[in-house]
């Protein structure tokens, strides 16, 4: 398919017609080729040895997330020091993902840590504001010292048509982002077919983004086993067409070590190992961490652990 | 016309569903004299894990119903067990009177369990003199999630176990021996007004099962009625004192004999509240 792409992607921006005739050129995915792939990859047994690497690896993936209006700085505080210390012997995770108005609280929490502090911004999670209210939501989360930022594109805009807008948009965040990277969500869950997760996963790629996710976890289906196998092929064919690697991160509905094993076999069977790291895929999530910590127990003493026996988050 | 026979397929029961085991297995069941009965599925240590968090998630809606409640339903459940006595008569097998007795017996041990939901607490609790202006209350609350292993023989004991863990509010993972009578129960639970996940029916090998579930760290309760095996029930105790769990050992129970309360009083715990007088 990169043949077609071979020319320069700088061009392609130049207007919305511009972007959509490079939007829409893009091959369709077969949907029922992608359902199949991704349910095959999924009947993978992964056991022993290799599950405990797996837990390890996933767990070093995860971005420990809450993102509820009853949120406190407490709260925060308690997720931080969890994603430092997991549990005995597990490596820490990936990063915290608040809102912006608490990212300074993580940021004292974890610093020195390793632990990596996003906040989410642009009007989380609808993206129904001004482009300058986005700016500025991007802009606080940078000042209070977040390491990422996690924007959501205009839905609206891009299911209209309005491609142009969207990628402005992220030009723009990205520009208020500074040395923070930038993570685009696409909220697939809302974009209807497998050819626009796609569509705006190119968009998104071509915009700057640094990374590209799923879905906001407010919205059902979130990350799907398909639609993160189209989103890893276009990192795959973004590379290959660029040079440039663009991570992904799945968000939303994976609550079980099974789904988190499950994705990292998609990783490695769609764009290798140089994607099997946490600075190039990440989970986004807030129960998985407990099931993961769970299985690591069942693994290394043999015993059946209870929820009571992990911390509530 | 001849009609094409149409067997049953005997699964487990799990979280007030009926699928086949995780691991795909079955088993051959006999009949006394060796011929072919069934397959039943063997259940695995994933189905009686799943078991157990299904056990878990009907645990506070199940203890949390009114004690009345609950007897209304262990009484439903004999009403729906008293409409297909001859099914379970033709299932239990063995002489046909002998059989048929046992079935009504078992539906007076499920209305007689129903009738203590309510009593319990007033035989089990007390209200404790002490020495000051308190009201001083101890009530009997259930443990959580209880894993029994059912007697393979006859039915009235797998009713005799899994009644009294159920009347005072725990929920339960029953490690049946004899399959097919114990499945067609769980069809009986499934149309009953019992909560999904309440009791959950695993088929399969025991030395297979218990060790899983009497180590398991999410399990409250332990019930060894049914293991027919010394060493694997020796094992069992010593791994459920990692978290306490309360045990019954494997007895040989005349269970056509009146039950007493032992079997409901076990899987207990005892709650004192202290509460100022004249407040």
């Amino acid at each position: 398919m990169v043949s077609t792409v071979t020319t320069s992607l700088a061009d392609v921006a130049s207007s919305n017609a511009a972007l959509r005739a490079f939007l829409h050129g893009l091959p369709g995915v077969d949907r029922v080729g992608a359902d199949q792939r991704a349910a095959m990859l999924g009947t993978r047994s992964i056991k022993t040895t290799a599950k405990a690497q797996a837990i390890d690896l996933a767990i070093s993936m995860v971005d420990l997330t809450t993102l509820e209006g009853a949120d406190t700085p407490g709260k925060v505080r308690a997720m931080s020091t969890k994603a430092m210390h997991p549990g005995e012997g597990a490596p820490r995770v990936a990063a915290v993902c608040v809102y912006p108005d608490l990212v300074h609280v993580a940021v004292e929490t974890l610093k020195g840590s390793g632990v990596k502090v996003a906040s989410v911004s642009t009007a989380f999670p609808s993206g129904r504001s001004s482009l300058e209210v986005k700016v500025s939501d991007t802009a606080l989360a940078v000042a209070a010292g977040a390491d990422e930022i996690d924007m959501v594109i205009d839905r609206g805009a891009f299911l209209s048509g309005d491609y142009l807008k969207v990628y402005e948009e992220i030009v723009a965040v990205k520009a208020a982002c500074g040395d923070a990277h930038l993570k685009v969500i696409l909220e697939t869950g809302e974009l209807a077919t497998y050819d626009n997760v796609r569509r705006a996963s190119w968009l998104a790629m071509i915009a700057g983004g640094d990374f590209i996710k799923t879905s906001t976890g407010k919205v059902q289906p979130a990350a799907t086993l398909p639609v993160t196998l189209i989103m890893l092929e276009a990192v795959r064919d973004f590379r290959a067409t660029t040079g440039t690697q663009i991570g992904v991160k799945p968000a939303g509905g994976i609550r079980t070590t099974k789904d988190a094993i499950k994705m990292l076999v998609l990783v490695n069977e769609t764009v290798g190992d140089d994607w099997l790291s946490p600075d190039w895929f990440r989970l986004g999530a807030s129960t998985l961490l407990n099931d993961l910590l769970m299985q690591r127990q069942k693994l290394t003493t043999g015993r059946y652990a209870g929820p009571d026996y992990f911390t509530l988050d | 016309m001849t009609r094409l026979s149409v067997r049953k397929t005997y699964k487990l029961y799990i979280g007030g569903a009926f699928p086949r085991s995780e691991s795909g297995r079955s088993y051959v069941v006999a009949s006394s004299k060796g011929e072919f009965v069934a397959n039943a599925a063997r259940a695995s240590r994933k189905d009686a894990r799943d078991a157990v968090s299904a056990a878990r998630k009907a645990f506070a809606g199940w203890s949390g119903a009114t004690p009345y409640n609950r007897g209304q339903i262990l009484y439903r459940v004999a009403e729906m067990l008293e409409g297909r006595r001859a099914q379970f008569a033709e299932e239990i097998g063995g002489g046909k009177k002998a059989a048929a007795e046992q079935v009504d017996a078992a539906v007076d041990r499920l209305v007689w369990y129903a009738g203590w939901s309510d009593k319990i607490a007033s035989v089990h609790g007390s209200a404790n003199p002490v020495a000051g202006p308190y009201f001083n209350l101890s009530t009997p609350e259930p443990s959580g999630v209880v894993a029994v292993v059912a007697p393979s023989d006859p039915f009235l004991g797998l009713i005799s176990v899994i009644a009294p863990v159920i009347v005072t509010g725990n929920t339960c993972v029953v490690v049946c021996s004899s399959p097919m009578a114990a499945i067609t129960f769980g069809e009986v639970l499934a149309t009953s007004d019992l909560p999904g996940g309440v009791v959950n029916l695993l088929t399969g090998f025991q030395k297979e099962l218990v060790p899983g579930l009497a180590a398991h760290m999410d399990v409250n309760g332990l019930d060894l009625t049914g293991v027919d095996d010394p060493e694997l029930a020796l094992k069992a105790e010593q791994d459920a004192a990692e978290n306490l769990k309360r045990v019954i050992r494997p007895v040989a129970e005349d269970w056509t004999a009146e039950p007493g309360l032992e079997r409901m009083t076990r899987f207990l715990e005892t709650k004192t509240v202290w509460h100022p007088v004249g407040i």
